[in-house]
């Protein structure tokens, strides 16, 4: 295996690319009783039409996130979350608009957690009675997401920004779409996405790479795997289908988030680098020691449920940045105030120096949590990247190259605003 | 890890772990009060109203510029309530110095800015500035009031309300949005220097660092710390058995679509001399994960939720089930809850899942280890309730639990309120 070595940020990566296509990322870290290791297949809520050479095929919405549900049960009926668990590992799975990500942490026994983790994740099993039941407790899911201010604000942005691309759509799904996902479709889904050359498998903790290595050797199949290609719909164009929608719930003030389409980058350091400087251009505007937050702070018109950041999946970027506000479009105009005044003026030179500072502090933190450290891994190597090389590149990034991004990515025509209002008694 | 805990300065405690297994160090400071209804608001208030400026850096801005400059130092006000201990301080989190680029040292300054925030406030004529009370008390209020937002915390914390209507655990961290509403800015500059003056203050340092080190750097920067007569006298009222005969029933409704079902209980008699081990065991067993009986039957079995879990708060004494629920399968899911505590009660616990529930504990504890944001939480809990046991430890003494013992738990164990947040349907699907 390839070995790299961070010496500036203590960080030791081993890497290999095996014959079967799949990319392993293993972080040695010293003295931790916790390992984990995601198992993640570059197949998302948003990829619902697809080619592998053939034709184009169709799929309903949810498919991946019910696909995830129903990959824990196992041929002699047993359940792997369970297995997994009596083991006394802690495994999850998530599935975004362009990721499916199978992870668990244990303390014990983490060779034998990560052999049942890539049996169970390469072996489908379905029948029309589980996948029947299933449709009842993503149904349960479903209307609990729906009830979640936090999704409402975010899907609706989407619906704003997107005037035809699938990550406008929640990726579980509706009721009347998960009620069409039949147990061949989900065969067909896993044999095109979860094939070797489509995955990453990413770990962390005091482990032996080379013994990671071998495992995914003799558990996963052998032969690699066309990497299928996805249809996202016709391009996108630069600004928002819609500039503002407002939709009021059970919430005790507004929530709101302010978004833009950004190109991303196609991949590689660029990609890399773009991110880099998408992030550090929003901490300059809008972070914690912005004149923008700090002054819309002191008015009252934000709190500290304030965040801000850039999604990349299935061909997309968006800068969504947002939170709490009693007038949300006030935070929008002086948000837009800040953009002209950055694009008019520049970048001053001791703020851009502070925020790279912030960023690395920032970055340094990320490092120690094995979630984030194997989902940004993840990233990386479907983004064709190594995220551990942020921390030098940063020190590269130019207050020229912010600007440029605010100037290009941000001003007020490309801003659509997401509103959710308490209802009115 | 090695643990060091001393009195640094009367009514001072720092308790330091050193290691060098993390990026950042964490370093935190905590004051300790009874929590009450008349107070906790005030005492919530405090840090937020710091965090706003102090005297060299007297504006948000200027007090984040200066975080920023330290590699993005953390500093955030944090409040919290151990059983009816109320805690309110400052997390800061900070780089290791042997990462940094150009060989700095953020430890000293950090303790320097901590030291800052909590005693040097930005203030006019000796009073915090009227402007910063007032925009933090409604932040404050809002925030209270925000919890709906969050349907499954909302519920709980309102089982938890009914549940101890007659004891201060009733009172959330923040207080309540009325106490919030009266607080005045002379009046809370009075009540802040009552409390640094009173309150048994707790620090907590996790890093790189030796026990030594960061004690003389607090020292040092905290050196005009006034103290007066510490009050020792702090605790935790804990009831044993339910108000009424029969659990109480409360049902509020909300437009929200999936329903909420927590089941409030006391732990009973087995709070005469609480033994954490079994208690924590017992508690994997019933509802802690994926192993639990409330997983396996209330989820998996006959999907009645999309999820059932049991938690425990042993300051308090309370055990409390968490479900979401549809509102037409509420009598099905509150008896299959009260079953499965039945089904523990008459010994039904087999060896299958007595062994994944203490492994399931034992991994969680081990975990522990591993963040510093939990280990700060552990340790803080054990300073209040005058432990020492280490996670380990406890994982340890979790392996030798015997199926009785858990089982006698859930014996002691009485329900007292059964609250349910019933959707009334109108949540729409929007955009749909």
């Amino acid at each position: 295996m390839e070995n790299k070595r961070f010496d500036n940020i203590g960080e030791n990566l081993y890497t290999a690319k095996l014959p079967d296509g799949l990319t392993l990322n293993v972080a040695a870290k010293p003295g931790y009783a916790t390992s984990f290791a995601a198992f993640a297949a570059n197949y998302g809520g948003a990829m619902r039409r697809f080619s592998t050479g053939g034709g184009w095929v169709d799929t309903p919405a949810g498919v991946a996130h019910f696909l995830e549900h129903k990959m824990f049960d196992m041929p002699d009926g047993d359940n792997a979350l369970n297995v997994l668990s009596a083991n006394g590992a802690d495994p999850n799975a998530y599935t975004s608009a362009g990721m499916t990500c199978y992870y668990f942490e244990s303390t014990r026994d983490f060779y034998d957690n990560l052999e049942m983790l890539l049996r169970f994740v390469s072996t489908p099993y379905f029948t029309a009675e589980s996948v029947k039941k299933e449709q009842g407790i993503i149904g349960q899911e479903i209307s609990m997401t729906e009830d979640s201010p936090g999704f409402a604000v975010y899907i609706n942005l989407m619906k704003l920004l997107y005037a035809a691309h699938p990550i406008r759509d929640a990726v579980a799904g509706t009721q009347q779409s998960i009620a069409r996902i039949t147990p061949e479709i989900l065969y067909s889904c896993h044999k095109v996405f979860y094939n070797p050359s489509n995955m990453a498998l990413c770990a962390a903790g005091d482990i032996d790479p080379e013994k990671v290595r071998d495992i995914a050797l003799r558990v996963l199949p052998a032969e690699p795997g066309p990497v299928p290609k996805a249809d996202f719909g016709p391009p996108e164009g630069e600004l928002p289908l819609e500039k503002r929608s407002e939709t009021a719930m059970e919430l005790s003030a507004p929530q709101f988030l302010i978004g833009a389409k950004v190109p991303p980058a196609p991949g590689g350091d660029a990609l890399l680098r773009q991110k880099l400087i998408g992030q550090l251009a929003l901490r300059l505007l809008c972070g914690t020691s912005s004149d923008f937050y700090t002054r819309l702070y002191a008015q009252g018109l934000l709190t500290r449920d304030f965040d801000y950041e850039i999604d990349y999946a299935a061909g997309t970027a968006t800068v969504v940045i947002g939170g709490e506000s009693a007038r949300p479009d006030q935070a929008l105009a002086a948000f837009s105030d800040a953009v002209a005044r950055a694009a008019r003026d520049g970048l001053k030179k001791a703020d851009f120096d502070r925020a790279v500072r912030a960023s690395y502090g920032a970055r340094l933190r990320g490092l120690e949590d094995f979630d984030s450290l194997c989902s940004s891994l993840a990233d990386g190597v479907f983004g064709g990247y190594c995220s551990l090389d942020a921390f030098a590149m940063l020190q590269r990034v130019t207050p020229e190259e912010c600007a440029a991004y605010i100037r290009d990515y941000l001003g007020p025509d490309r801003l659509a605003l997401s509103v959710i209002t308490p209802r009115k008694e | 890890m090695e643990k060091v805990r001393s009195e640094i300065m009367p009514g001072v405690w720092l308790t330091a772990l050193r290691t060098d297994k993390f990026k950042t160090a964490c370093l935190s400071v905590n004051l300790l009060t009874q929590l009450c209804r008349e107070n906790a608001s005030q005492n919530a208030l405090i840090p937020f109203v710091l965090r706003r400026g102090t005297a060299k850096h007297p504006d948000m801005a200027a007090v984040s510029a200066r975080l920023d400059e330290l590699y993005g130092a953390a500093v955030e006000p944090i409040v919290r309530r151990v059983g009816e201990i109320q805690c309110v301080g400052f997390y800061s989190s900070f780089a290791e110095d042997a990462l940094l680029p150009r060989g700095e040292s953020v430890l000293s300054a950090a303790a320097e800015m901590l030291a800052e925030l909590l005693l040097r406030p930005n203030t006019r004529g000796g009073l915090f500035l009227p402007d910063y009370v007032a925009s933090e008390r409604d932040k404050l209020a809002e925030l209270i009031r925000s919890r709906i937002n969050d349907r499954q915390g909302y519920a709980l914390q309102r089982c938890i309300e009914e549940m101890c209507c007659y004891e201060n655990y009733a009172v959330g961290r923040y207080g309540d949005e009325k106490n919030v509403e009266t607080i005045r800015y002379d009046r809370l500059t009075k009540h802040y220097h009552t409390l640094l003056a009173q309150s048994p203050i707790e620090f907590f340092y996790c890093g790189a660092a030796e026990a030594d080190r960061v004690a003389l750097a607090l020292i040092k920067a905290f050196l005009t710390l006034p103290r007066g007569e510490i009050d020792c006298d702090i605790g935790t009222d804990v009831r044993m058995n339910a108000v009424e005969d029969s659990p109480r029933v409360t049902v509020e409704e909300k437009s929200i679509s999936q329903g909420k079902l927590v089941l409030g209980f006391r732990l009973g008699e087995c709070m005469d001399d609480p033994d954490p081990a079994p208690l924590r065991v017992f508690n994997a067993a019933y509802g802690g994960g994926v192993t639990s009986k409330l997983f396996a039957n209330v989820r998996e079995k006959l999907s009645l939720c999309y999820y059932a879990n049991s938690m425990l708060e042993t300051h308090k004494g309370l055990l409390l089930v968490s479900s979401g629920i549809d509102a037409a399968d509420y009598d099905a899911a509150r008896d299959e809850i009260l079953a499965q505590l039945d089904a523990l009660r008459r010994g039904e616990l087999s060896d299958t899942e007595l062994t994944a529930a203490k492994n399931a504990l034992a991994s969680d504890l081990r975990a522990v280890e591993d963040a510093q944001g939990e280990l700060e939480g552990y340790w803080l809990a054990a300073a209040v309730d005058g432990d020492d046991l280490a996670p380990l430890e406890l994982a340890a003494l979790a392996e030798d639990v015997t199926k009785e013992q858990a089982v006698a738990v859930a014996r002691s164990v009485v329900c007292d309120e059964i609250y349910f947040l019933k959707g009334d349907g109108t949540e729409d699907e929007d955009g749909e």
